[in-house]
């Protein structure tokens, strides 16, 4: 089945270029990319058979035996992995946040090939500053729902006129509703490079870009290519391994003598993190994408332990605290779509693509050529906390640090209110 | 499902025990020796079937060759087989036309297939699969070492045979505790072995397999004479040192220059799959319940046998047959054992010293088959400095990773030649 055949993509052209507004006047680009088609706005309405084949997969899922460990360093464990699918084949709605994603100004439009899928909310304010928000894996658009109104909206919540943003949050190619990459090349230099046409072509000559995870790694490339109007970058998973340290860790050496303790105690957490297997996941996708991917592309059940695998849900409750963010509906959400878009492997393909370039190490990333500001929140249990002193080391231009108290990983979908405040915070040098 | 209630096992005593001969095993009590036969039920394989048809699949992959795991073409033409062409029964009888058993050792019940000669010295050896195989890939090498006056041998080149699944694998039961790693499942062997009556015996394995058998003979019980392994433990510490470093290393010779760079890319391109196993193997759901999922896991094991799985769906002839390649991937479907044969990855993990393949420093005779398609072809100096006893090595032409399934032929004839000396 095509993706092109299963999603309908409505042109209610007229509703969607009230809400280009003045921008369509704006462009900087060619000729071809001035064309007023090519931004098409974007429904999503996934046929209830899709809906129906998901639930029957999930209810008819065969399954291993228990674990033979009492924790989760086997992987996910059964019995909460039953729960939690149990509850996707019953009780859980996809329509209700298909509403949720109908109810924003959703966009298509294609760049370098591939059609791109983005939200895009215009704040009040017509002197918001223009944010592009890039997700990573195993996330989507989803996890960053709940920080559109409190940035585009500051006033109802709790923030001052003067904070507002537009937003403009895209699918990354080969996830969510963005077509999949038939080609070699789409790593995050070539993102980068798309995410700049994406908002000159959406009229905006001064811009930020913010990314944790596959997010940060594209938002850095972008401080590197530095396209003209980008004012700066925001980042919480940044590359701030400095060297030595990069290398200590790589041959399971010691600590390099001389750093601090708070350097030290990174170095020690880093070096147990790598012994313990959290990262397994991403070694597979970055050498066979295609090997994991059929299991995934053709098991819920599958797919779902496997995006949990990820260390940003070692300490999600699996809905058991309903105070925590990502709910379990949260959580299926973003689940639901890899699967109702098929992107299980295309989405993989990007550690593939990465050629295994460590993520966090300030070398591989190239950060002493990031040449615009750089802003960064550190949020305490993602995969590491950056030390400022590392920070300060891989960013030429740092211009904000700021370790926050609470957060993970996914801190848009965790943290909403604080990492708003962040966002705030960190660009307002730049406004 | 549990596998108890999947596979029926027919306590045929009489026809059993005829091919027992001379030696009764204890029918009762702990250490009970029980008959064994497979028997899926119809709508094990028509579910099977039914969930072949109905994959969902990715898109083709984004490069022209294997470079990002198994090719979605290869993957279409195997489901169109299994689906649609593919008899499980067939194999289904093969096995049960062997002498099979379970025994309990340790708490764990063992599966095994046992054959002895009819010829009265036949040399007793174990034969230990690995991953992802089973004992689908020894069932062509039973015939042969058996009873070789039928395939071209002498009698007094005739082994006992005895080949048993994994704990975790086929039709051994799954451990539900940590501690079935490769140390305990030696120790597990020597029982079996000690249960079948066997004085004096020899062990065979490659991939698991070997460090089963290497750890056996680490063991070194008396009765235990020597090992065979076709993918010896051979790296020596500087290039394991130059291949971290990424630095080659000068002065290797021809054989040491293709062992390196075998290595070279297994441990950059290659061990995706292990590294996943031996951390994660319970994130692996999905090939829990997936058939295709399943069966691309299992065909990305080592680019060489990969590439001639992908000439045999091609339609070339080869060692292996579509039916072959099938015939073990069902068995794992079929026993539910995807994830818990990963957990071998795991268990190994927990107490690893060195890589796959670091010398154990085996101290008893150790015979070396090499060939060629294998991750490496050990050198014959890496394997005299692995091995203080190397007491035959020998460069096979043709042939990889799955040895015995592939070229039974010259893996009987190997076997053969190593453990003359024993006899």
């Amino acid at each position: 089945m095509k993706k092109g055949n299963k999603i309908l993509a409505s042109t209610v052209v007229t509703g969607a270029l009230v809400l280009q507004g003045a921008l369509s006047n704006a462009q900087t680009g060619t000729a071809k990319e001035v064309s007023i088609e090519t931004i098409r706005p974007y429904k999503i309405h996934i046929p209830q058979a899709d809906l129906d084949e998901l639930r029957r997969r999930v209810l008819a899922t065969r399954w291993p035996d228990r674990e033979t460990v009492n924790d989760q360093s086997q992987g996910v464990q059964l019995a909460k992995l039953q729960e939690l699918v149990r509850y996707w084949g019953t009780g859980y709605d996809w329509r209700k946040t298909e509403a949720k994603l109908n109810a924003l100004p959703q966009f298509m439009t294609n760049i370098d090939g591939i059609d791109i899928h983005f939200i895009h909310v215009k704040s009040r304010n017509p002197n918001a500053l223009p944010l592009l928000i890039i997700h990573g894996w195993p996330g989507s658009v989803i996890e960053q729902l709940k920080i559109i109104g409190p940035l585009t909206d500051p006033t109802a919540f709790g923030g001052r006129a003067e904070d507002a943003f537009d937003v403009v949050i895209p699918s990354l190619p080969g996830y969510g509703f963005s077509s999949r990459p038939t080609e070699t090349g789409w790593g995050a230099d070539r993102m980068g490079r798309a995410w700049d046409v994406l908002m000159k072509r959406l009229g905006y000559t001064r811009y930020v870009t913010q990314g944790g995870d596959w997010g940060s790694v594209v938002a850095e490339t972008m401080g590197r290519q530095a396209p003209a109007g980008l004012l700066g970058i925001h980042i919480n998973l940044p590359a701030t391994l400095p060297p030595e340290i990069d290398k200590a860790l790589n041959d399971g050496g010691p600590a390099p003598a001389g750093i601090s303790e708070q350097e030290r105690a990174m170095f020690d957490a880093l070096s147990t993190y790598r012994k313990s297997g959290a990262a397994a996941y991403g070694v597979i996708m970055a050498a066979r994408p295609q090997a994991v991917g059929y299991g995934l592309t053709d098991s819920p059940s599958g797919l779902a332990a496997f995006l949990l695998v990820h260390p940003g849900f070692a300490k999600w409750t699996y809905g058991s605290d309903p105070q925590q963010s990502p709910t379990k509906d949260d959580v299926l959400d973003d689940f639901t779509l890899y699967w109702l878009t098929n992107s299980a492997t295309s989405s993989a393909r990007l550690y593939w693509e990465n050629m295994g370039r460590a993520v966090i190490s300030a070398t591989a990333q190239k950060t002493a050529d990031v040449s615009v500001p750089v802003a960064i929140t550190v949020f305490p249990d993602d995969v590491y906390r950056a030390p400022e002193t590392w920070a300060r080391r891989a960013f030429p231009k740092l211009t904000y640090f700021h370790e926050v108290d609470k957060g993970g990983h996914f801190a848009a979908w965790e943290q909403p209110q604080l990492f708003t405040e962040e966002l705030r915070a960190a660009f307002k040098s730049l406004r | 499902m549990k596998k108890t209630k999947n596979i029926l096992a027919v306590t045929m005593l009489s026809g059993a025990m005829a091919l027992q001969g001379p030696v009764v095993e204890a029918q009762d009590g702990p250490n009970a020796i029980r008959p064994f036969k497979v028997h899926f039920s119809d709508t094990d394989l028509k579910n099977l079937r039914q969930r072949i048809l109905a994959t969902k699949w990715p898109k083709k992959e984004t490069v022209n060759d294997g470079s990002q795991g198994v090719q979605f073409a290869t993957m279409q033409k195997l489901a169109t087989y299994w689906a649609t062409n593919y008899d499980w029964r067939k194999v289904e009888a093969k096995l049960n036309a062997l002498p099979q058993f379970i025994t309990n050792i340790d708490g764990l019940d063992i599966h095994f297939i046992h054959v002895r000669s009819k010829h009265p010295n036949a040399l007793p050896v174990i034969i230990t699969h690995g991953w992802p195989g089973s004992i689908i890939e020894q069932l062509k090498v039973i015939g042969p070492l058996t009873d070789p006056t039928a395939y071209g041998g002498k009698p007094e080149d005739a082994f006992d045979v005895v080949i048993p699944s994994l704990p975790g694998h086929g039709f051994s039961g799954k451990p539900t505790t940590t501690g079935w790693d490769v140390v305990k499942i030696a120790h597990a062997w020597i029982e079996l072995m000690n249960r079948l009556g066997y004085k004096r015996y020899v062990a065979q394995g490659g991939d698991w397999g070997n460090a089963v058998s290497e750890t056996m003979a680490l063991i070194a019980p008396p009765e235990l004479l020597g090992i065979h392994t076709n993918m010896p433990a051979t790296e020596p510490a500087d290039i394991s040192k130059a291949l971290a470093s990424g630095t080659v290393p000068s002065g290797l010779s021809a054989d040491e220059k293709n062992a390196y760079q075998q290595l070279d890319f297994f441990f950059k391109k290659g061990v995706g799959y292990a590294n996943e196993m031996s951390l994660r193997p319970q994130t692996l759901y999905g090939i829990e319940d997936s058939p295709i999922g399943l069966a691309a896991w299992m065909l990305d094991h080592d680019v060489r046998s990969y590439e001639l799985i992908v000439r045999v769906f091609d339609g070339q002839k080869e060692g292996l047959t579509r039916d072959d390649i099938l015939d073990n991937i069902t068995l794992y479907w079929l026993t539910n054992t995807a994830v818990s044969a990963a957990r071998l990855y795991w268990e190994a993990s927990q107490n690893a010293k060195g890589g796959f393949f670091d010398p154990r420093g085996v101290k008893i005779p150790v015979a070396v088959s090499v060939f060629p398609d294998e991750i490496y072809a050990a050198p014959k100096n890496w394997a005299e400095q692995a091995y203080s006893k190397l007491i035959y090595y020998n460069k096979v032409d043709k042939g990889g990773h799955f040895a015995a399934w592939e070229q039974p032929e010259s893996f009987t004839k190997e076997i053969r030649a190593a453990f003359k000396s024993f006899r």
